[in-house]
């Protein structure tokens, strides 16, 4: 089945030009990995697909023709303002915050998925007073709340050091497990080489295939 | 300006005689309740546009809103809010609802406004006032002076409808509330329409700001907002519990404003906000005290 296709797309702001044309389609279950310099125009990809911008030409459809399909998002940085009065808990809460009222079963969603990221103890503690690894696993709860089916990380373990990043890595792979389709930016090509199933690499010009094709183009060609 | 020295009972020290003799005017009960109401409305909303890094849009809309009541003062038009409401709406609309990549940031384009709308403001009231004590009216529309002491029974009713509309659409929208002052480019990707959510927000403020002018005049309405939420984010570390110690803080503080007003004489607007000085103050106190232990 398949989980998201992009035709033609081109993304950019203001109806500027950053990165594209981007054509491919993953099934559901994939792990796709976006690989790119700085500045290539990965973070604005993803944002296109989220909706948060518009896209400079071209079409995103989602399976099943869903306008919303309940993505999760892990932003690459958030701007949280260092004095905001929150704790991890109402912040994952807040991944459910499309509809107006929470139920029990938000409730139970919200801890479920704290304890699966590792931070139902400090559920109460002020979001802000916890440690950058912390932070990153509750922001990942939140995604996992809003998410049905697909996972958009934007370089998840940055500012991790090496025991959570691996631990990060591998809360991902138990969701891809589970049937998540992840979305995952990256610049760590180890995780990449172990985990993807497919690789997106944006650049000058955009190359779309299977991790394996990945490598045996990329050693053909000496490098990109 | 002075309704208070009407009333003013000789030779009786007892305050709660005092106090119980003011209650038999309706002027006291009316101002207690617009007042416990505009400072309960404008304590909640203060939260976010403090963490939104808007706590002065207060002072800008509000010298907008001073504007507004010159224009209707020039025009002699029966009802000002006619005139004072439609401006404020717009003006925050065009503050709040600008993007993050407008060229002018949010804190620039509120000093400017604040600035501006007050300078025309009082040459607008200069060149054209038919007033003989153009400065008494000046100074009662900045600070406030009396005019929460003077209102009318119908002007209670509508400021107890806007109250209620406004606090029944914080408690609705609350989650979404929180997910988009907390992070508005995740909510924006949960589905909820960030875009129409901010220019409703800007409503329901301009309409607070316009309310409190009643309570405390254009200069000090800043004070309403920010106070109640700084004391809470002194205090508490979950946005529930600094929505709710706000609320109560800030109409504890009315409340007692209001009535230390009454009896002594003083202006209500600056006697408010002079008890919300002291309340921070304690919370300050208080946060430390707690951090230490
Ligand atoms: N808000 C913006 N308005 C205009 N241009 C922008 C904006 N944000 C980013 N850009 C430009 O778009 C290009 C792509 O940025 P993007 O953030 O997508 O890079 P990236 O691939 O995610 O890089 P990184 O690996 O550093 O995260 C950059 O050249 C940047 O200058
Ligand atoms: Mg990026």
């Amino acid at each position: 089945m398949i989980s998201l296709k992009c035709e033609n797309l081109y993304v950019g702001y203001d109806g500027k030009t950053v990165a594209g044309p981007f054509d491919f389609e993953i099934g559901s279950g994939d792990y796709l990995c976006v690989v790119g310099n700085n500045g290539s125009g990965k973070t604005t990809f993803m944002k296109t697909l989220l909706g948060l911008l518009p896209p400079v030409s071209g079409r995103i459809v989602f399976g099943g023709g869903r306008t919303h399909p309940g993505v999760g998002y892990l932003p690459q940085q958030t701007s949280v303002q260092r004095d905001f009065p929150a704790t991890a808990k109402e912040i994952v809460l807040s991944g459910c915050a499309g509809k107006m009222f929470l139920s029990r079963a938000d409730k139970r969603k919200a801890e479920f998925n704290m304890n699966r990221t590792g931070v139902l103890s400090v559920g109460n503690k002020c979001y802000r007073e916890l440690s950058g690894g912390q932070q990153q696993r509750v922001l990942l709860a939140r995604a996992l709340c809003a998410a049905n089916d697909i996972m958009l990380l934007d370089e998840p373990v940055s500012g991790l050091d090496p025991t959570a990043a691996k631990e990060m890595y591998k809360i991902i792979k138990e969701l891809n497990r589970d049937g998540m389709t992840i979305i995952m930016i990256s610049h760590d090509m180890q995780s990449v080489a172990e985990n993807a199933s497919c690789i997106l690499h944006v650049g000058d010009t955009i190359y779309f295939g299977g991790r394996d094709e990945y490598y045996r183009s990329f050693s053909e060609n000496g490098g990109r | 300006m002075n309704t208070i020295g009407h009333f003013q009972k000789t030779g009786d020290a007892d305050m709660l005689d005092k106090l119980l003799y003011y209650f038999q005017f309706p002027f006291v009960t009316y101002a207690l309740i617009a007042g416990a109401l505009t400072a309960l409305c404008s304590s909640v909303f203060g939260v976010t546009l403090v963490l939104r890094r808007f706590s002065f849009i207060g002072d800008g809309l509000s010298h907008v809103a001073f504007f507004g009541m010159a224009i209707a003062g020039v025009l002699s038009v029966s009802n000002s809010m006619l005139i004072v409401m439609p401006v404020t709406i717009i003006c925050a609309i065009a503050v709040l609802c600008t993007g993050k990549n407008s060229k002018i940031r949010g804190d620039a384009s509120i000093a400017m406004l604040s600035v501006g709308a007050l300078a025309l403001g009082y040459l607008v009231m200069n060149l054209f006032s038919v007033s003989s004590n153009l400065s008494g009216d000046v100074c009662s529309t900045l600070f406030g002076s009396a005019s929460i002491l003077t209102l009318s029974l119908s002007e209670v009713w509508l400021c107890v409808i806007l109250s209620a509309a406004v606090i029944l659409l914080f408690v609705l929208f609350y989650n979404k509330i929180f997910s988009v002052t907390f992070d508005s480019d995740f909510a924006q990707s949960t589905g909820i329409r960030t875009r129409i959510f901010n220019l409703l927000s800007a409503v329901v403020i301009a309409v607070i700001i316009v309310l409190a002018m009643n309570l405390v005049g254009s200069l000090l309405i800043s004070a309403l907002i920010i106070f109640p939420a700084l004391s809470a984010m002194r205090l508490f570390k979950s946005y529930r519990a600094v929505i709710i110690f706000s609320a109560v803080f800030s109409v504890v503080c009315a409340v007692a404003g209001i009535l230390t007003a009454v009896l002594t004489g003083t202006p209500v607007g600056s006697t408010v906000v002079a008890v919300d000085i002291a309340g921070f103050l304690i919370c300050c106190g208080c946060g430390l005290i707690l951090r230490r232990a």
